[in-house]
């Protein structure tokens, strides 16, 4: 940031630099330097003392010129003509006696970055692989990875390289370390450095002698390497058995992360891994940095995915602390819902029902929904306190008590009786949106329990003017056409004045298409709209995703030890939140099965009613009802096997058949991967692979069997979304601000932030087209390869694999 | 591997940046700031990602210490005790850890980085290794004041105890000054206890740390309770022997004679570090510094009344300071009255946090202290009970281990650096979190 008056500041020091009095006096010398540093770092630019500062460089005082050399690395390739200047002081400093001289004149040599003086820094650097000095040769292994990456394209002597493996056998343990860094980026293209057997136990011996951060390296590299025999493996592995309880975190989850790559074939091994590293994982729980408890606690929620009883008897360990800040407690609680057992959870309840009263009212809701969650396996307790909860009159916690209540009643159907009698009183309370579309939709969907539920629902009838959220006016359409079915004679007239504002008044487009939809339901008969509307109350097959079966090792080996475990949940809830700023969002809950309720099974059965685009399915999709199966299984490798072999023989072979078929969807990349996952789960389609969200062009695979008498046929698929339209699609009336549009939405996604105000300046025209345009002209590639060949099977899979996408799609509109 | 660290103050100044790697522009600072600051409560600010710029901090000392990487598959756990290992260096050298004391040494913190941090690899971080190359003196941020009394005594005689270290004396920068030695015991408690009085959860983590003033010391021995049991429960019957559960040992600790002495070896590297670091939990050798009898009731007017006696169960001999109890209280506090039982306690009403906080200096053990607060709460109905705690309490006991964990002997063997040596052994326990249910 410029600072007022900088220009005069700058010329001050200039003067000061080139005075003589002060070059002669060692110590105001050094002064007026580190006020140069100082505005430096502050963020002043001070580019312009850069040749005063070169003639500072040629001192004996090592203070002043390791000062300087902060200078020149910062501003040398601003001034690439000065800095040749200095390259003769730093070869000179190469040949001091003092090896702390020589390294540091290496090192800032090659932190010149400048590509230019590759010839003069070349032969120092062969000179400081053979120094006496360790700290010398440490500076020289890394000064030719740098010289490597400022000029990418030349090669590196043979002779270097060479030389730089020989130095893996140096007898500083930095060298070594360095040595593996430098060859590492060095022989990037060829796939980093090579590990053969006798590199591989060379590190593996001299690991006691590296720091933390060494090891740490040292363990990752090793990860390359392929033990050829059994015998080795396990000699390898006992020989890392003291790192992997060691006291620091780094090097636990390093040689974790190590034995996990060593062991992928061995699932039993692994496991045992992961036992044994409780007690130091535990120990880095109470960590007295938080950063660091929090990491632990993430790769601790991992570590579960897989062994879902690794840490049950040790629950107290994850109660929250009284002055932890929020994100910890919100992960701890996390944690502690996938720890609940028979013996711990009157006390786990206890202590989470003391966390939703919490004066933070993230916190507080956060343990809200863990009370839910706990409450899919262990309701009555937990339903007691969520009742409890309303007692207290809040506005927050009864919002999120009636939200979390709405997804319990979705998963376990035997609540709802307890729930109905909950609901009386609180849509006084309740004040935000999500909330209230719960109790809507919770009033909609057991209207014929809740004896209440028509007043309620006038009441809000009669506030529909007021009401803002659009959301909301959607739910309350779809909750009193609901309760319509069961009680007309109570709701006749209300459903009336609802339709009638709706259509006449309201000037939300999704609002009074919903209501034109239903109006136009109800006229061609009460049978029609019960079929529609009346689907399922629950899906208890979810409650499949609580207990979901211990996950293998390997399919978070990978992320374990990288900062995925800690970001993803960032990018996830920053996404929730981009969503919830518009107001536009179903769900902005980032919990995976919070996001498969109702909202999207009713948008699914309205849209086959309503007037979609017609894709060759629709005709269908009344008529052919097919059932999906997951079973039996399909490895990914299996997979690959099938597909790879499908494409080469799809024409000739008889049973096989190959379709390709264009689906007009929004943009599916939208929701989250787990979302998009359980999503077609619950259809019984299962995912094998897919790119991370937001990424272009996306992929998925998938696969399922049809259970369609008389037999049974294996579908592999592949969605492909490119996110931009075919030509036939968009040609016609793809204007030039069209087009525009479009690519702001496909970056806004990725990149909310930076180009909101794009997005504003579009005005609105253009976002109004968006969502139409986002809707209908975005196409997906769907490959699909079945065996043996079933037509209607086929097509049956298609209509419903087309409305889980449409649904997904929409989800944001 | 680290593309640049830098540390910013709390208002987003940079106080420090370094690039390493030059892969990422300076604008990362500016763009950090703006995203740590846009953070909601609920979202975790460790990581934080702009395109494929990773942003990786800690927060200490009222700084942000930041390192900014572009491989997501570095590890966390590598960058983040980095950073807080250089956190702990600057306080190894500039005494404090501080917007203030980093301004005045950022020369000295260059050299540190300069020294740590190769292309973004780290080198080095040991306090021993760096001290040979680190040439810049430290400025120490207190400055003279006539009016700075703490340590001078009345007219220049020393009428501080002997036997009592100043509790700033090891917050000073290391390189000159006395040659002294501290070993430290510091233990953080953690409690969970019902109205009835019955530990939920009980917790105590400990940490043996040496500070070391020395210029060069050859070996240290502490010797610790010859009765300590670590882990196992074959003494359990014994009660009385000092437990622990779990404990881990600095790489450098020799433990040659802690199987049958008790004795850690160790030839600390001047600075601080954690030599031994402990756990027990559930069963606590002592009973819970802290006892609370509640009651809580509505009177006529529709006021809130809460009784509290707070009981203090530590040895007569210590007491306990800055105890301040947090409670809870029901939404919608107006107004408070209280009636404390001495004049230098104090409660206010914190509408914001919903706590009535009630702080008492000094508390010495075996006393019983009772508090009255009376509460003005409109909308007061049966549920507002519900609402009321949990009662959270922090307090500091100094000279007292949770644990019973104490050193017997601090031995230094005799090199032959000149001048006395001063050794100080201080125990302190802390309250992580502690907390009574109502």
């Amino acid at each position: 940031m410029p600072y007022l008056g900088s220009e005069d500041t700058v010329r001050d020091l200039r003067r000061a630099l080139a005075n003589p009095h002060v070059q002669s006096d060692q110590l105001r010398y050094r002064n007026v330097i580190l006020k140069v540093i100082r505005l430096m770092s502050q963020g002043l630019d001070v580019s312009s003392l850069f040749s005063e500062m070169v003639k500072a460089c040629a001192t004996v005082d090592i203070v002043q010129k390791k000062l300087v050399y902060v200078f020149l690395c910062s501003y040398a390739s601003l001034n690439p003509e000065l800095s040749l200047l200095v390259i003769n002081t730093l070869r000179k400093d190469c040949q001091d006696s003092n090896p702390m001289v020589r390294s540091l004149a290496l090192r800032n040599m090659t932190n010149l970055r400048l590509p230019g003086l590759m010839e003069y820094v070349e032969q120092p650097l062969t000179a400081g692989l053979k120094d006496r000095a360790a700290c010398v040769r440490r500076v020289a292994v890394l000064g030719w990875a740098k010289l490597h990456n400022l000029h990418p394209n030349s090669e590196i002597d043979a002779v270097v390289v060479n030389e730089l493996y020989s130095l893996l056998r140096d007898t500083d343990p930095v060298v070594m370390v360095n040595c593996l860094r430098a060859l590492e980026e060095i022989l990037k293209e060829e796939g980093g450095v090579a590990i053969n057997k006798p590199i591989a136990h060379h590190l593996l011996n001299r690991l006691k002698d590296c720091d933390v951060w060494g090891q740490s390296e040292v363990l990752k590299i090793l990860q390359r390497y392929q033990p050829q025999s059994e015998d080795e493996l396990f000699d390898i592995l006992s020989m890392l058995d003291s790192s992997l309880v060691s006291p620091h975190p780094t090097v636990m989850a390093s040689t974790l992360s190590l034995f996990l790559s060593l062991c992928w074939a061995l699932p039993a091994v692994s496991l045992a891994a992961l036992e044994r590293v409780r007690v130091p994982l535990l120990a880095a729980c109470g960590s007295a940095s938080r950063e660091i408890r929090f990491t632990v606690l993430c790769h601790i929620q991992l570590l579960l995915r897989s062994v879902p009883g690794l840490m049950g008897a040790h629950y107290k360990r994850f109660f929250c602390g009284y002055a932890e800040p929020a994100y910890i407690k919100q992960r701890k609680m996390q944690v502690l819902v996938e720890l609940v057992n028979d013996d711990n959870v009157a006390l786990l309840l206890d202590e989470l029902k003391d966390y939703c009263t919490d004066v933070n009212t993230d916190t507080a809701q956060a343990a809200i929904s863990a009370v839910g969650r706990i409450g899919r396996s262990y309701s009555d307790r937990c339903l007691g306190i969520l009742i409890g909860l309303l007692g207290l009159k809040q506005e927050n916690i009864t919002s999120a008590v009636v939200q979390t209540m709405r997804d319990l009643v979705w998963v376990c159907p035997q609540c709802s009786e307890t729930v109905c009698s909950a609901l009386e009183g609180c849509e006084e309370i309740l004040q935000d949106s999500q909330g209230k579309q719960a109790l809507l939709w919770l009033l909609g969907t057991y209207g014929d329990r809740v004896s209440s539920a028509p007043y309620t629902l006038e009441v809000f009838i009669d506030k529909v003017r007021c009401e803002t959220s659009s959301p909301v006016k959607m739910e309350l359409l779809t909750a009193t056409l609901r309760l319509f079915l069961c009680r007309p004679a109570e709701t006749q007239d209300m459903l009336g004045r609802l339709l009638h504002y709706a259509i006449d008044e309201e000037t939300d487009m999704c609002v009074r298409d919903q209501a034109l939809l239903y109006y136009r339901l109800l006229q061609s008969g009460i049978d029609e709209t019960r079929k529609v509307l009346q689907g399922r109350r629950s899906d208890p097959s979810l409650g499949v995703l609580i207990g979901l079966p211990a996950e293998p090792v390997k399919h978070w080996a990978r992320v374990f030890n990288t900062l995925k475990p800690l970001w993803q949940s960032f990018s996830e809830t920053e996404s929730v939140r981009g969503r919830s700023c518009q107001d536009t969002a179903f769900e902005p809950n980032s919990d995976l099965s919070d996001t498969l309720t109702s909202c999207q099974l009713e948008s699914v059965q309205t849209e086959r009613g309503g007037e979609r685009t017609p894709s060759p399915a629709d005709s269908l999709s009344s008529s052919t009802i097919v059932p999906l199966s997951l079973l039996p299984t399909l490895t990914p490798g299996e997979f690959e096997n099938l597909w790879l072999r499908g494409f080469e023989q799809a024409g000739e072979e008889e049973d096989g058949f190959c379709m390709t078929e264009q689906v007009q969807c929004g943009n599916v990349t939208q929701p989250s991967p787990q979302s998009f996952q359980a999503a077609m789960q619950l259809v019984n389609i299962q995912i094998l692979a897919f790119t991370p969200s937001h990424t272009l062009p996306w992929r998925v695979y998938l696969y399922t069997h049809t259970q369609a008498p008389p037999c049974t046929t294996l579908i592999l698929g592949e969605l492909l979304y490119t996110g931009k339209p075919t030509e036939e699609g968009g040609a016609q009336d793809g204007t030039r601000d069209d087009e525009n549009a479009k690519k702001t939405v496909v970056g806004g996604q990725t990149e909310k932030k930076v180009n909101n105000e794009e997005e504003d300046a579009s005005g609105i025209r253009n976002s109004g087209e968006l969502a139409k345009d986002n809707g209908q002209r975005a196409e997906v590639k769907v490959t699909l390869k079945q065996q043996p060949r079933d037509d209607k099977a086929l097509r049956g899979f298609l209509s419903v694999l087309i409305t889980v996408l449409h649904t997904l799609s929409s989800q944001r509109e | 591997m680290i593309a640049q660290v830098f540390i910013l103050s709390s208002k987003g100044d940079r106080l420090v940046y370094k690039d390493f790697r030059g892969d990422i522009g300076s604008d990362a600072v500016g763009l950090f700031y703006d995203k740590v600051t846009a953070l909601t409560g609920d979202q975790p600010p460790v990581v934080m990602t702009h395109r494929n710029v990773h942003f990786v901090h800690v927060w200490q000392g009222g700084l942000y210490l930041v390192a900014t990487t572009i491989a997501a598959d570095s590890s966390p756990f590598a960058i983040i005790d980095f950073l807080n290992r250089l956190a702990a260096l600057i306080k190894d050298y500039c005494g404090a850890l501080s917007e203030k004391t980093v301004q005045m040494n950022f020369a000295l913190i260059y050299e540190l980085l300069d020294e740590m941090l190769d292309y973004g690899y780290v080198q080095s971080t040991s306090c021993d290794v760096l001290k040979n190359f680190i040439q810049t003196e430290a400025l120490s941020s207190r400055p003279f004041s006539l009016l700075d009394l703490a340590n001078v005594g009345l007219f220049g005689a020393d009428t501080q105890q002997s036997k009592v270290a100043p509790s700033s004396a090891a917050t000073r920068p290391l390189q000159g000054g006395k040659s002294e030695i501290f070993v430290d015991v510091i233990e953080r408690m953690s409690v969970v206890m019902s109205t009835s009085g019955v530990l939920m959860k009980a917790e105590v983590e400990g940490e043996v740390k040496v500070k070391c003033f020395l210029p060069s010391c050859s070996e240290i021995r502490i010797g610790l309770n010859e009765d300590l049991s670590v882990g196992g429960s074959h003494l359990a019957g014994y009660g009385a022997a000092v437990r622990v559960d779990e404990c881990s040992f600095h790489p450098a600790v020799r433990l040659d004679d802690f199987e049958a002495h008790r004795i850690l070896r160790i030839s600390p590297g001047q600075g601080e570090q954690s030599v031994m670091q402990y756990r027990l939990a559930d069963r606590l050798p002592l009973a819970p510094p802290f006892r609370l009898f509640p009651a809580i009731e509505k009177d006529a007017a529709g006021r809130l009344l809460m009784f509290f006696k707070l009981r203090c169960d530590l040895p007569p001999k210590s007491s306990a300071v800055n105890v301040s109890a947090s409670i809870r209280v029901p939404n919608g506090c107006i107004s408070l009255s209280q009636e404390l039982s001495s004049p230098d306690q104090s409660a206010e009403l914190q509408p914001q946090n919903r706590a009535v906080v009630w702080k008492v200096p000094r508390f010495p053990g075996g006393t019983q202290l009772s508090a009255v607060f009376k509460l003005d709460i409109p909308a007061l109905s049966s549920a507002s009970m519900m609402e009321v705690g949990p009662v959270c309490l922090t307090f500091e006991l100094p000279k007292v281990t949770a644990s019973g964990l104490h050193v017997r002997f601090l031995r230094l063997v005799p090199t032959q650096h000149r001048g006395p040596t001063q050794r100080w052994v201080r125990y302190v326990t802390h309250s992580d979190s502690y907390a009574i249910r109502i």
